[in-house]
């Protein structure tokens, strides 16, 4: 392998991974604050693309993009408030039918709305064509937009939940709710919040990948997978290991075609994710300091 | 008030809630029923549906016992259904003929384990014969039932269902991706499964009617099987395991191995329905190992009742058999979501058992206080 071969398949792998990173922490949000497994996150991802593909055709690129995480945050909060937030001390079993049953529902009508055909955004910058020349790599200008937008995304969410006030109440909201809301925060808006939270950089992912990797509206499920085992493999709730996880995962998958079947693929993050869950429930990173960790 | 006709029909109402025999005997009663009515109706084409939604529910009730009996989730039991039913279907269309001379080849040709058979241009094909197929293929689904049950059982909640969900995609994954089991085409022309002398599962309209007893008549002995187990010491263990593991655990109970047990058995219940209904329809495409199966196998158990086995067989029946006639045409997997979603928020010990004035408080609440957020 050339090492230009090399670095292609590298970049490949983090542009996937991060994509799967944010994914994952979109899951995380929502475990923090409710202790829920959001099954239908993958279709906050889909739904961004296809809003932003729909949009595209009646406002300027970044118009749409903006159009499509709006648009997607009030999906997110729609499902909060239609399915969560009225229920009274769900068991896990029940939560998980659910979300299983919402995403479906999102799926469906994604189906109903844009049909089945596979569609994609332009190339944010250049075109499909268009490289840059990196070390005998020829890297796409959009893999650049993917790994930057992962980065402003992680960058955001971090100072969101380390500096302002409302980041702060909902890590409190995520440590103890009870104690919470004896404080007097509003614990279930911060549910909400944590919904339209992850719905939005879910969709926001979902439009920078959509050149890449094309959209359609089975897509979220793979998704919801990949973004799962990231979050599990980094630790349920850390969002900080699930980048580094997302990026392993990433180029675990783009070196896997070297050695098995395109077709298998996807079967690597889910041999990955079934390891994990048995081997090390906790994820790679769990451990007290990790537990430290746990900002958001 | 109780006039001798209501109380002679409220004892009876009292004894077949008591005796799981009277149950079976008007279940029995019901399919004859049934059977009878389609021919007096001169709708006989409908037992093709009926019998094929005979064998979903038979997945569905040893799904069933896992969710609402041992409290574990699995949304991968499509992938235990599709390998019965693959490996029925690879080693029944299997060709030989070419290794005869290999003395293994020989032998179990011998033994009648091969058995020549027509193909599709006239020659003769030398394959597995069906009920050593179906021997191999309930024996390979419970070999990977023990092999994914032993680490993945450990898990509880999401991670369970999680695991659970990998699985079957792995299943549905490979399946599309080898080609030797027909990669997106599936497998077809499986040829027919002769279950006793003169009985035969496969298609068309000739055995139309004995199909449909042999898959009910399956059901209803995954019925008694099921029945029995859960009055049994087995079934107040698995009660105990669902109620609290710890508890159970602290009693004695074999928490790890009972989990297990069940697994076992629950996949090999859809292993044995995978083979057959492979048998019955000729062949077997990989939309049998979706995931949207596995989900939709969860949300007729959600709806019958977690638990319920006979709610959760009229469920199937009735749901399994809207679908295959095709009533809810190209929404077919919206509408499961939409059941799915809408049991579980409004009635989620089942639609049987919905109360339907505490629903009402619920869609009209009082105000409540604010300790009373959900968790």
């Amino acid at each position: 392998m050339t090492s230009g071969l090399l670095l292609q398949y590298v970049v490949a792998g983090l542009t996937y991974g991060a994509i799967y990173a944010v994914v994952g922490i979109g899951f995380n949000i929502i475990y923090n604050a409710t202790g829920i497994i959001n099954f239908a996150q993958g279709e906050f991802a889909m739904l961004g693309g296809m809003i932003a593909w729909t949009l595209h055709h009646l406002v300027p690129l970044p118009l749409a993009v903006a159009g499509a995480v709006l648009g997607t945050m009030v999906v997110g909060a729609l499902v909060e408030m239609t399915f969560i937030r009225w229920l009274y001390k769900p068991s896990v079993l029940r939560m998980i039918v659910i979300t299983i049953g919402v995403s479906i529902l999102i799926r469906e009508a994604a189906l109903a709305a844009w049909g089945e055909s596979v569609r994609a955004l332009p190339y944010f910058t250049g075109s499909e064509v268009s490289a840059i020349e990196l070390l005998g790599a020829r890297i796409s200008p959009q893999v650049l937009w993917t790994l930057s937008t992962g980065a402003v995304i992680v960058g955001f969410l971090v100072v969101f939940f380390e500096y302002t006030r409302v980041g702060r109440e909902m890590r409190a909201c995520a440590q103890n709710r009870d104690a919470a809301a004896l404080c007097g925060l509003p614990v279930r808006n911060l549910v909400t919040l944590s919904f339209v939270l992850s719905a939005g950089i879910g969709a926001l992912a979902g439009c920078v990948v959509s050149p890449i990797t094309y959209t359609s509206y089975g897509v979220g499920a793979g998704l919801a997978i990949k973004g799962f085992t990231v979050a599990i493999l980094g630790g349920l709730g850390n969002s900080l290991a699930a980048v580094a996880a997302g990026l392993v995962v990433g180029l675990l998958e783009s070196f896997s075609v070297v050695f098995l079947p395109t077709a298998f693929k996807d079967t690597v993050s889910l041999t990955i994710l079934l390891a994990i869950l048995v081997l090390r429930p906790a994820g790679l990173f769990g451990s007290r300091e990790a537990a430290r960790l746990k900002a958001f | 008030m109780t006039t001798p006709a209501a109380s002679a029909w409220s004892r009876a109402a009292a004894a077949l809630r008591r005796s799981a025999r009277l149950q079976l005997l008007a279940f029995a009663a019901v399919l004859v029923a049934a059977q009878l009515l389609t021919r007096a109706g001169g709708k006989e084409f409908l037992l093709t549906q009926l019998t094929m939604a005979g064998y979903y529910t038979l997945v569905v009730l040893g799904l069933s016992l896992l969710m609402g009996h041992a409290g574990q989730i699995s949304i991968g039991h499509a992938g235990f259904f599709a390998i019965g039913g693959y490996a029925s279907a690879f080693l029944t269309t299997l060709d030989l003929s070419a290794s005869r001379r290999l003395p293994v080849v020989a032998l179990l040709e011998r033994l009648h384990l091969l058995v020549a058979r027509k193909d599709l241009y006239g020659g003769e094909a030398l394959g597995v014969e069906p009920w050593a197929a179906f021997l191999v293929a309930v024996g390979l689904t419970a070999l990977v039932a023990v092999a994914i049950g032993v680490p993945v059982l450990r898990l509880k909640g999401h991670y369970l269902a999680m695991a659970t969900l990998a699985f079957g995609t792995i299943v549905g994954s490979v399946v599309v991706g080898t080609q030797r089991l027909g990669a997106a085409d599936g497998i077809s022309g499986v040829p027919p499964f002769e279950v006793l002398p003169g009985l035969r599962v496969m298609g068309g309209a000739a055995g139309r009617v004995a199909n449909y007893y042999v898959a009910w008549g399956l059901v209803a002995l995954a019925m008694l099987l099921l029945l029995n187990l859960i009055r049994s010491r087995t079934g107040r263990a698995l009660r105990a395991l669902h109620g609290a593991e710890e508890a159970a655990a602290a009693m004695g109970v074999d928490v790890a191995r009972l989990k297990l047990q069940v697994f076992v058995l629950s996949a090999m219940i859809a292993g044995v329905a995978g083979a057959f209904l492979t048998h019955f329809n000729g062949g077997i495409g990989p939309s049998e190992a979706s995931i949207l199966k596995s989900v939709r196998y969860v949300a007729i158990v959600a709806v019958g009742g977690m638990g319920s086995l006979w709610g959760t067989l009229a469920t199937s029946a009735v749901l399994s058999f809207l679908s295959l006639r095709g009533t809810f045409g190209s929404h077919d997997d919206a509408v499961f979501g939409v059941i799915l979603v809408a049991v579980m928020l409004l009635a989620p010990d089942g639609i049987l058992s919905a109360d339907l004035r505490a629903l009402w408080r619920r869609i009209a609440p009082a105000p409540r206080s604010r300790e009373e957020t959900p968790r």
